[in-house]
């Protein structure tokens, strides 16, 4: 039998009376498709060696500066809210991570992603793609134009929707770095509602994917602004060796 | 500071992951290519369709490739990373080189990412090359694991190549890692 709304609010707040950390629970039955999806056993505990001290190298061969702005894909002008989203990437010590690549996809303004598989009976835009890839600057700075993604509907339960949101696949200076999440939009008033959102059990965690409306990133006349900075985790690699490495290579 | 929380890479990531060449890091006609390839299975012994895998690897003589290019492959540089989809069928593919030991007497292996619609984070793994015993027996990660799961953590030679396959969860559930400062992240 499906949920109800109702059913996943209760396993919701019942998850959220045991101690969790401030990473998603993989194990986290509201969110339905994870239950066969999660290894049981707990995460081996290893120093990192060789390639694991490292991440792969991005530059500006890999991505146009024009791939930074999701607004000038096609001929003409995508509908919905431009916004331009910046924000700086840092590792869980502070240090900028510079020149590493971030990659970002998300719906269209009705919500609606051109992606196959995707059902909802929103208008798709021919404007719009919702693809995005950009290099982060020397003190860690990316920063892309899009048009602010629409909720949509999905199937884990009885009337599910996903609060609007960006994806994005970021990378540090070392591979244990590797980070993949979702960026969301302030006030939206499906958190509560939406398991994925739920499933980082630690209320002050989960806020540290809501970006802030900032109003010195809007710009007259043309988008709204918002700010999100992104911090890794800790780099196994002392500081020392890293710098010296970056700028040999 | 607090790291930022993970979340699924959910089903629509082929929009912003995918791209021509992306499991491609040599040439399939590569006179030294190898095929890494394998299936991602779930809790139930079904194969997961909508899983992505990316590998970063040492080059055949041991060196960590510095040089960017993975987004834009020039058929020429090795720039040691990867990323592939699952198909349908749960199988994905890389095209590539074998890695070299990066000391001597270490074991070479893949460090491997694994995400997936459903995974509400991703994992670290590690793919060994299965070749010499002996570098194997004395591999630090390998001793500390219970023995009866260390061939999760082996790749198997076949006629076309190597076969990694990895299983979500279940009783032969893939080894997953954690690192001292993701420790931190979460304590
Ligand atoms: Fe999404």
């Amino acid at each position: 039998m499906e949920s109800s709304q109702a059913d996943i609010n209760r396993e919701i707040e019942a998850a959220a009376q045991q101690p969790g950390g401030p990473q998603p629970k993989i194990d986290y039955a509201p969110y339905r498709s994870s239950i066969l999806r999660h290894p049981k056993q707990p995460a081996h505990l290893i120093d990192p060696e060789a390639v694991e001290l490292w991440a792969p190298v991005f530059g500006h061969r890999d991505v146009a500066d024009d791939e930074a702005d999701l607004t000038i894909q096609h001929a003409g002008t995508p509908l919905g809210e431009r916004i331009v989203v910046t924000g700086r990437v840092l590792d869980g010590d502070g240090r900028p991570v510079a020149d590493q690549l971030v990659e970002v996809w998300q719906a269209n303004a009705a919500g609606r992603y051109r992606h196959q598989r995707d059902q909802h009976p929103a208008p798709h835009d021919p404007n719009f793609t919702g693809v995005g890839r950009m290099l982060t600057g020397p003190d860690g700075t990316y920063r892309f134009q899009t048009i602010k993604p629409g909720p949509y509907p999905w199937r884990n339960h009885v009337n599910a929707w996903r609060p609007a949101h960006i994806h994005f696949s970021i990378f540090g200076t070392d591979f244990t770095q590797r980070l993949v999440t979702q960026m969301y939009f302030p006030g939206d008033p499906l958190f509560p509602l939406d398991p994925i959102y739920q499933s980082i059990t630690d209320p002050k965690a989960r806020e540290l994917l809501i970006a802030q409306y900032d109003h010195d990133v809007t710009t007259p006349e043309w988008s709204t602004g918002y700010r999100w900075d992104i911090v890794l985790t800790g780099t196994h690699r002392t500081p020392l060796e890293s710098d010296t490495e970056e700028e040999a290579a | 500071m607090s790291a930022v929380p993970g979340q699924t890479v959910g089903p629509f990531f082929h929009l912003g992951l995918e791209y021509d060449g992306m499991n491609e890091l040599v040439p399939p006609g590569h006179p030294r290519a190898l095929r890494l390839h394998g299936h991602v299975y779930d809790g139930a012994g079904a194969p997961v369709p909508d899983a992505v895998i990316e590998i970063w690897q040492a080059d055949p003589q041991g060196h960590i490739p510095r040089q960017p290019g993975s987004l834009r492959r020039d058929g020429w540089t090795f720039t040691g990373w990867g990323r592939a989809a699952t198909g349908p069928d749960g199988h994905y593919q890389f095209t590539t080189l074998e890695p070299g030991a990066t000391e001597p007497g270490k074991a070479p292996f893949f460090a491997v990412t694994v995400f997936a619609r459903g995974l509400l984070d991703r994992l670290f793994t590690r793919a060994y090359l299965p070749d010499d015993p002996d570098l194997l027996a004395n591999d630090t990660l390998l001793e500390s694991v219970a023995p009866d799961r260390r061939a999760t953590l082996i790749a198997r030679r076949v006629p076309d190549g190597a076969v990694f396959d990895i299983r979500l969860q279940g009783d032969d559930e893939t080894v997953f890692l954690t690192y001292p400062r993701l420790r931190d992240a979460w304590a």
